[in-house]
């Protein structure tokens, strides 16, 4: 794949302003315009440089070892009653899809002569990407991570200390990933000329969706030509799973064109949309204003953002992606929950039929495979994102399976 | 009534006005109302009430303290109209400082409509600029509201022309680039921005007051920035006399202090 086809919208949308529709913009303070016009114009003409998409190929095929693979999931398959092939985003450098995005985004912060990144994250996935991505440019790298956060994911708050970052616990609110968001957009309207924010999904105001849409792009790009080559058609369906929605709108994008190929999101559950604890923003939410964006939110009567609940620190998020959205109301793709419990269930039979830890994120998409794959049939072929690798979710896989050794279940 | 009045008084008496920040709710429904009546009592020309929101991406640790304590106590979008009624009745003009989120699902111009029956002058809005904010102008055009946006240190003269074209009562000037709370120097860029803003205002012929704020918390500041600016707007220090009290009347008596400090100052700055 070359960048031109990474980098370049399918559609015509967003508009020169960042809307899909009614969603998108740009809610944000005006300390930070300038900044927002200064990375729009930038990576517009990063695009059209073809230095700048040679380097990007190049780390991209060289360093975090694309093109990933597209794997038959023949055992796993047989539970979906479907063919099922899974794109294997965790077999990049760092162990997700995250990476594709930071690449692009570190060599911009680079270009702008910006020395320093700022990132949030939730699962660690994201800041473990950046702190990469800073220490491969010789950039410094501070990462926000809800204090929750940090105690399920203490694997990569060690791995981002190991890489150089500085990990900064955040305590307010629900002390989450929405909380992470906030405190690095303090930090980055108090740091913006050396400071550049390396958003981790498809949110946050315009450039950020459509840029990181077309970072990630290239997983659908690749998914579509090696689908094509291996089964000698189009998949019938694509699914992935959606938090902010990056993996997804990565994948779904090179098949919004592809009439005959279904589009599935799979959003956190937890347990279960009617219990209110939950992250299902497109299934449960309403039209709101969060973090820079107008996309659909989980919120009060008020007007107060909600707090979630997913065991998959990835998907803890009340909002999402604003292409999302946009694809949600024009029903172009389709979005449904996953609970914790089918989740947990299709990460087991993923590990035991196809020898793969999946990251409790993917293992929502994978449930969702599961239940598509009934609906469709044995003749079907379902491609499923599998946005990252499980390391990170062992301690939670194994004390919710009572795996762990007598006493170290808490 | 527009803010803009209380600008002029002030700017007629050869001062700067005074603007101060509090959160509805914080630190009680009544406790709020009764800290903005003491502020109006002993100096404040402007009153912004806060509508206490889950996520203030611009406010530092002290607002988003106050703010979380409000929220905690079960405060409500109501009773920041309750609030807002409350003050504007001292005869001030209340502005309602707010994220935009609260407002666009309330529906704009329900809310516009509902803040003028409060007695409400307008709306400072820290994440809406005018680009976004079409439904905005024209409800605040229908209920006759002010709507009070943001010029930073990093805005080009494009853009400070666009914003102050669509204010309406002052512009406010963001002295620092980061969030609020009150800071021992203020930026030397901040006089450089409401010299230029004043120029953009001054070509279109327009009288609109500039008030510059975060990050002031002293008499001393506040007469500094009196020396430049139209208005000096104040928040996190106020709240931390609140917070730092042990009950409310010990917090009312050092607001109360903070604002004849603060009212002092503006007095001496020019």
């Amino acid at each position: 794949m070359t960048m031109d086809t990474a980098a370049r919208g399918a559609g015509p949308l967003p508009d020169a302003t960042g809307h899909f529709g009614r969603f998108g913009g740009r809610f944000a303070p005006e300390a930070l315009m300038a900044a927002l016009d200064e990375l729009a114009r930038e990576f517009e003409t990063a695009k059209n440089d073809p230095a700048f998409t040679a380097e990007l190929e190049d780390l991209l095929a060289n360093y975090a070892g694309r093109p990933s693979l597209l794997t038959e999931a023949a055992r796993f398959s047989e539970h979906a009653g479907a063919r099922v092939l899974l794109k294997r985003e965790d077999l990049n450098h760092t162990g997700s899809h995250k990476i594709n995005n930071v690449l692009g985004q570190a060599l911009l912060t680079r270009r702008m002569g910006k020395t320093r990144v700022i990132a949030e994250t939730g699962a660690g996935q994201h800041g473990v990407a950046t702190a990469t991505a800073a220490a491969l440019l010789g950039l410094t790298c501070t990462v926000y991570m809800g204090e929750v956060d940090t105690e399920r994911q203490a694997l990569n708050v060690a791995r981002m200390r190991m890489l150089g970052a500085e990990v900064i616990p955040v305590r307010t609110g629900s002390r989450t990933l929405k909380d992470a968001c906030n405190e690095a957009f303090r930090d980055w309207v108090a740091s913006v000329d050396d400071t550049h924010y390396c958003i981790g999904s498809v949110m946050g105001p315009h450039p950020f969706p459509v840029m990181v849409r077309d970072f990630q792009r290239v997983i659908g790009v690749e998914a579509r030509r090696q689908c094509v080559e291996m089964t000698g058609a189009l998949p019938d369906a694509v699914v992935a799973c959606v938090g902010g929605g990056s993996n997804a709108i990565g994948t779904f994008h090179a098949f919004v064109g592809d009439e005959s190929v279904r589009l599935i999101g799979f959003e956190a559950g937890g347990d279960g949309v009617a219990t209110g604890r939950h992250a299902a923003t497109l299934v449960g939410g309403s039209l709101g204003v969060i973090h820079g964006m107008r996309t659909y939110l989980l919120q009060d009567d008020d007007g107060q953002t909600l707090e979630t609940h997913s065991i998959s620190a990835g998907l803890d998020y009340p909002g999402v992606g604003p292409e999302h959205s946009w694809l949600h109301d024009t029903g172009r793709a389709e979005y449904r929950e996953i609970t914790d419990a089918e989740a947990m269930e299709a990460f087991a039979l993923l590990c035991r039929t196809e020898g793969i830890i999946p990251a409790i994120e993917s293992a929502h998409a994978l449930a969702g495979a599961l239940k598509v794959g009934k609906e469709l049939g044995p003749d079907a072929t379902i491609v499923v994102c599998l946005s990252g690798r499980g390391d990170k979710d062992m301690h939670t896989a194994a004390t919710f399976f009572g795996l762990m050794p007598e006493g170290e279940n808490a | 009534m527009s803010a803009q009045t209380a600008y002029d008084k002030a700017k007629a008496d050869g001062r700067a006005a005074l603007v101060g920040y509090l959160p509805a709710g914080f630190p009680s429904y009544e406790g709020a109302v009764q800290a903005a009546k003491t502020m109006v009592d002993a100096g404040c020309d402007v009153i912004e009430i806060g509508l206490p929101y889950t996520d203030p991406m611009m406010d530092g640790p002290t607002i988003q303290d106050a703010v979380h304590r409000a929220l905690v106590g079960g405060v409500r979008v109501a009773d920041v109209f309750r609030t807002v009624e409350a003050v504007a009745a001292t005869g001030v003009p209340v502005l309602v400082m707010t994220y935009w989120n609260p407002v666009d699902h309330y529906g704009v111009d329900r809310f516009a409509r509902d803040l003028a029956s409060a007695g409400g002058s307008g709306l400072i809005t820290p994440d809406l600029t005018p680009e976004e904010g079409g439904p905005w102008l024209e409800a605040s055009d229908a209920h006759g509201l002010d709507r009070v946006f943001l010029v930073a240190l990093s805005s080009t003269d494009e853009r400070i022309e666009a914003i102050t074209r669509a204010c309406r009562g002052f512009v406010y000037a963001a002295s620092l680039m980061g969030v609020t709370g009150a800071r021992s120097a203020l930026d030397t860029g901040a006089p450089r921005l409401v010299e230029r803003t004043r120029a953009v205002l001054d070509k279109a012929g327009s009288a609109l007051p500039v008030g510059l704020g975060l990050g002031v918390g002293t008499g001393a500041q506040a007469a500094e920035v009196a020396g430049f600016a139209d208005g000096v707007i104040v928040g996190s220090a106020f709240i931390r006399r609140l917070l730092d009290a042990p009950d409310l009347a010990a917090g009312l008596a050092g607001v109360r202090a903070l604002t004849e400090e603060l009212a002092a100052g503006v007095r001496h700055g020019r």
